[in-house]
């Protein structure tokens, strides 16, 4: 299954769960990063880390390290 | 505000998620009456303020914004410490007031909902609300207040909207007992208080939900602590977790059956509809853009360097004439040579050199607190975070970086933006390596003496400028390793999560922003300035005692008198008795006295070097040619390019600021990251200063 990193800016997924349990997919979950929920690229930084995402419709930054657990299916 | 009136005032706290407009709502209840304060043992601060409901006094405490109350750190423990009534001098709290972004009250609902599962008096305040209804989202107010079992207030912190509902709310909570409400997860409670029940009394005073956050957070903090009040909890925390989860992690549990709960909640109360982009997508489009979001960031930051450089110097100049002319004034006036001496320089000067930093602090915090406010913050941190990350720092340490630039007082103060601890403590272990502004005279001083005016490419490019350079990058370089040796050591630990909402762009409310700032500036002048003023005050008397008989030749109250004053006062002799730990860097006794004197503040070194070469008015250009014709004993001089590029490094690299050290102190709520910056930047300022005084000179001489 793709993650979250491998989507192009402008792609949207549906999350399907994270590639391991920690601290980093808690604070994800809390943030509203869970299963079923839609999730858009929006950009990429300039060395393309770290990654904007919209998710419950805000915009949320994160580091391709933590996008990569991000496991979804592309739309 | 007294103890003992504190004490008795009902105690009111607010939370909420970060950019929910919570500080907005607070200063709008508060006003002035507010101070800043820190938790025993922990590195994050609260807001206390006073208000009146109903003419009754109360008192309001801010928490942090949090997305949650899951704790991995004491720091975030200290949430559930002051909503249980854990922290001494808050008190156990009467009512909770959770602050919900109406634009995400998705996303906000989740610490609500863990809230509302206390057995506490709590009110929602749904604000920015007027945003939300401009961007077609409808909330059934009175729908969702029976959701939740809670009392909803709608409002609009920033135009003082719903204030007065929010007042009568608070009253009517005060006055009324709390009723129990709806739990998410009934079996995950029943367990948890299954647990308790078996836990004999402590001091923590363990609760059901120190006992669920246990079972939700595995290796958290709450986990931790109740292990360590009793190490057989473990086999009852492992039976329940695999009872309740069957496997999987309680966390992915609470975060599904909690936002399955909200999704119940949302349709029941919101309509939302869906809108074109709003307007923060429209402006993200150029400021979030790779390459042109960046040359934006460039612009700003140098608009902002530029201004603090160019608004602040002419106050600064003004207020150094001020107080040399009161210092004058003083001498004038009052008879006694010696009470003369102390209030124009020891009390006048030391307060002068408070306020000389005044102006450039407060154009920087203003800066950064605009930077906060509009949102623009986030912006700058996500693009600047993957150049940062490679020593070990996140995006969110750049702008307090930035800042040092200027003063570390404001760079250190402005850490707090860093959610992380270990990132957060590197960043201001970093900031004073930073070339800030009082190093400059220093620099500028040395430069014009030694180094010769060259210049290249027709003119475009001089030496002076490209040593100045070299000295800023020096600092970086300081800095940068500093950050990054600390993450590979002391603050070891693994890679912190860098999870950064963008908040919409917003125009920021001027009361909130100036009330901001009037609580960065008394920060400043009470823990600093308090720490300058009285370390002014015991240089000033090493520097004049003991008083020794002026010999004859000697004409009183001229320069040479000073110098011969301060040549046998303590400072002059203490640094003549340790002149030979400094010889090998070059130094004689009067650059050991002038480089001591400048520990407190490192822009004084200017005018004790005018007082130890026995200068009228430490003119610089006097200055300038003394220091150059400087010699020892056996006649060789003492300012060489080695000796003084190696002064300085020495300034570059060493930590000559108290009030940095006070600001630091003050930050890490601990002595000791002070104390380990102080010694382990005058080791480095020393090695490198002797380093480049032999290997030049070694150089020189063959």
């Amino acid at each position: 299954m793709p993650s979250l990193a491998s989507l192009k800016a402008g792609e949207t997924g549906i999350v399907r769960g994270f590639t391991h349990n920690g601290t980093s997919s808690q604070r994800l979950m809390q943030l509203g990063v869970i299963e079923g929920e839609r999730i858009e690229v929006i950009r990429r930084a300039p060395a393309g880390d770290p990654i904007e995402v919209r998710i419950l419709g805000y915009s949320l930054s994160l580091r391709t390290s933590e996008a990569t657990t991000i496991l979804v299916d592309t739309l | 505000m007294s103890d003992a009136a504190t004490q008795s005032a009902p105690v009111i706290i607010t939370l909420g998620n970060p950019n929910t407009g919570k500080s907005t709502l607070f200063n709008a209840l508060t006003g002035l009456h507010q101070l800043v304060g820190n938790f025993p043992g922990v590195t994050v601060e609260h807001l206390r303020g006073e208000t009146e409901i109903n003419g009754q006094k109360v008192v309001l405490v801010d928490l942090p914004g949090t997305y949650s109350l899951a704790a991995q750190s004491p720091d975030e423990m200290v949430a559930i410490d002051v909503l249980l009534g854990r922290i001494e001098n808050v008190g156990r709290p009467n009512v909770v007031i959770v602050v919900v972004d109406a634009n995400n009250l998705r996303r906000n609902l989740f610490l609500a909902s863990q809230i509302l599962e206390l057995p506490l008096q709590v009110i929602i305040v749904l604000n920015m609300m007027d945003l939300a209804s401009s961007q077609g989202t409808r909330i059934d107010v009175d729908e969702l207040a029976e959701a939740l079992q809670a009392p909803v207030v709608p409002t609009c912190a920033a135009r003082g909207e719903g204030l007065d509902r929010l007042r009568e709310t608070i009253a009517l909570a005060l006055s009324s007992d709390y009723t129990e409400r709806h739990v998410i997860d009934r079996k995950l409670r029943a367990a948890a208080e299954k647990i308790a029940l078996g836990i004999g009394p402590s001091v923590e005073n363990f609760e059901t939900i120190d006992i669920e956050r246990a079972l939700i957070d595995q290796g958290g903090y709450a986990e931790q602590r109740l292990l360590n009040f009793d190490r057989s909890l473990k086999t009852d925390l492992e039976s329940a977790r695999q009872e309740l989860g069957a496997g999987r992690p309680l966390a992915a549990l609470e975060a599904r059956s909690r936002y399955g709960w909200i999704n119940e909640v949302i349709n029941r109360v919101e309509q939302r509809s869906e809108t074109e982009k709003r307007g923060t997508d429209r402006i993200d489009k150029y400021l979030n853009h790779p390459v042109l979001g960046s040359l934006i960031f460039v612009l700003t930051m140098g608009l902002v360097f530029q201004s603090v450089f160019a608004w602040a110097s002419p106050l600064m100049e003004f207020i150094d004439s001020q107080s040399s002319y009161l210092g004058g004034l003083i001498s004038h006036l009052v008879p006694s040579p010696l009470l003369a001496s102390f209030l124009s320089d020891g009390v006048v000067a030391g307060v002068g050199s408070v306020v000389i930093f005044l102006p450039q602090i407060l154009i920087l915090f203003a800066f950064i607190i605009l930077l906060e406010d509009t949102g623009y913050m986030s912006r700058a941190a996500f693009l600047m975070d993957r150049l940062m990350r490679w020593c070990g720092l996140s995006g969110q340490s750049f702008i307090p970086m930035l800042s040092s630039f200027a003063c570390a007082v404001p760079g250190i103060m402005g850490t707090r933006v860093i959610p992380d601890r270990r990132d957060r403590i590197a960043t201001i272990m970093a900031a004073p390596f930073m070339t800030c502004s009082a190093r400059l005279p220093v620099y500028a001083l040395l430069i014009a003496a030694f180094i010769p005016p060259k210049t290249y490419l027709g003119g475009i490019i001089n030496l002076h400028g490209l040593v100045l350079l070299g000295f800023y990058f020096l600092g970086m370089v300081g800095g940068v390793l500093t950050a990054y040796l600390l993450n590979k050591t002391f603050l070891r630990g693994p890679t912190p999560t860098f999870l950064l909402e963008m908040p919409p762009y917003r125009v920021p409310n001027i009361r909130s922003m100036a009330i901001k700032l009037y609580g960065r500036a008394k920060i400043f002048l009470i823990r600093a300035g308090t720490v300058i003023l009285s370390v002014a005050i015991v240089i000033w008397f090493l520097a004049t005692f003991p008083q020794s008989q002026v010999p004859k030749d000697i004409e009183p109250g001229t320069p040479v008198a000073a110098q011969f004053a301060l040549e046998n006062s303590y400072l002059g002799t203490a640094s003549k008795s340790v002149s030979p730990f400094f010889a090998p860097l070059g130094w004689d006794w009067k650059v050991t006295a002038a480089v001591i004197a400048s520990f407190p503040a490192r822009e004084v070194v200017i005018a004790v070097l005018g007082t130890i070469y026995a200068i009228d008015d430490s003119d610089d250009g006097s200055l300038l040619e003394r220091i150059k014709e400087s010699r020892r004993p056996d006649g060789t001089l003492v300012f060489t390019l080695p000796m003084a590029l190696g002064l300085m490094i020495f300034y570059a690299l060493c930590l000559q600021c108290v009030a940095t050290i006070a600001v630091m102190r003050r930050e890490t709520n601990t002595w000791r990251w002070p104390i380990f910056a102080w010694v382990y930047m005058s080791t480095l300022g020393y090695c490198g200063a002797f380093l480049c005084f032999q290997v030049g000179t070694s150089l020189l001489s063959t």
